[in-house]
């Protein structure tokens, strides 16, 4: 690895995801490839997480934004293909998204997704005694829980 | 027996359709739902996006084709009715949805088995929705059940174009657990196409009037 590249990664580990805000782009695992293409620039290539995620323009334009700052040129390339899966959350990443009171997917997205797919536990208490409020919550990648011990609604980032 | 749609099919009833489920937020009947229909009109918005990107502008072709120039099978733009209608359309579509984004996962073209690879878990959480609505209303109160029977009555007559290969009998599955009956297969019935044209014609024009009357507008 290049020192600019890695430069560039250094950099992107501080860019947070807009709406789970303790979470860098790299732990959520959106970031492919980062190449250099020319004397002090670099090429960025990010998968979004959903179809229709809103936060996915703001991360790209974080991402452009927070580069600008150390490179003469940055270009931020959207990859569709392969697409993003919650398994490229990183374990560092999954451990965030609990110490922030949202249970992390809880097993691999692999097709056909499992019908009883569901928290390992609350992540406020711990408890395994929980139940399902609803299957969507109040981002697309998240449902809603409650746990009957502490009896505190969580938010559930769901397998995908 | 309907073919595979195309690219353009799938993605103007997916636009539509995503469309109608808005007209549920903040009006649905429990704040849940509310929820749950505004987060599938996101991902049905998502999906169309990715798609009419591949096509062409995608501002360009979701707010200035005219009515007629629209591709979506004709029940993604029927009006939302009650709860019950809204909920086995939505079974419909997404059974279809579920086979059409199965094939184009395999595709040749990288950018539409991109969009195809996401969708498909994402339209398995939104099959897994409306299936449990269709269930726990039509096998539920005799109100529930009634307007069940009612939507299946209005809505089976446009099913013609979604039913694709596999698509009765995953619909079937459902209904039978539903405890509603499943009808012969439908075929293409005039009044009722007619009446998905004006739906359509209706829902565009609230759909695009702003962008038409700011073209070139930006946020």
């Amino acid at each position: 690895m290049t020192t600019t590249v890695a430069r560039a990664w250094h950099v992107l580990a501080e860019v947070m995801d807009p709406e789970i805000p303790v979470l860098s782009v790299l732990e959520l695992g959106i970031v492919r490839d980062v190449v250099e293409t020319g004397a002090d620039s670099v090429e960025v290539s990010v998968t979004p997480t959903y179809s229709g995620c809103p936060a996915t323009e703001v991360i790209v334009a974080d991402i452009r934004t927070a580069l600008s700052a150390a490179y003469r040129e940055v270009e931020v390339r959207v990859q569709l293909s392969p697409p993003w899966t919650t398994d490229w959350i990183s374990d560092t990443g999954r451990a965030k998204l609990r110490g922030y009171g949202i249970a992390p997917p809880n097993g691999r997205a692999l097709l056909p997704l499992v019908a009883d797919d569901q928290p390992a536990a609350c992540p406020q208490c711990g408890s395994r005694d929980i139940e399902q409020l609803a299957g969507f919550g109040s981002t697309p990648c998240k449902a809603l829980w409650r746990c009957r011990s502490c009896r505190e609604p969580f938010d559930y980032f769901k397998v995908h | 027996m309907s073919e595979l749609p195309t690219v353009e099919d799938v993605a103007d009833g997916c636009l539509l359709l995503s469309h109608r489920l808005t007209q549920w937020v903040g009006d649905a009947p429990t704040m849940e739902e509310d929820v749950a229909l505004g987060n599938i009109a996101l991902d049905l918005l998502g999906q169309s996006r990715g798609l009419l990107s591949l096509l062409g502008d995608e501002d360009q072709l979701a707010y200035f084709r005219d009515a007629d120039e629209f591709h979506n099978p004709a029940i993604c733009a029927t009006p939302n009715g009650d709860f019950a209608k809204t909920m086995l359309r939505q079974l419909f579509v997404d059974c279809w949805l579920e086979l059409v984004w199965h094939t184009f996962s395999e595709q040749e073209d990288d950018g539409v088995r991109g969009v195809a690879a996401k969708a498909v878990k994402e339209n398995a959480y939104h099959r897994r929705h409306s299936r449990a609505w269709v269930v726990r209303l039509g096998d539920g109160t005799e109100e529930s059940r009634r307007r069940t029977l009612l939507a299946l009555e209005e809505l089976w007559p446009l099913t013609a174009d979604i039913a694709v290969p596999g698509w009765r009998e995953s619909v079937t599955e459902a209904l039978v657990e539903a405890t509603v009956p499943v009808p012969a297969a439908a075929e293409p019935d005039p009044a009722a196409l007619a009446g998905a044209v004006d739906a359509r014609r209706e829902l565009l024009a609230e759909m695009q009037s702003l962008a038409r009357a700011h073209p070139g507008a930006t946020w």
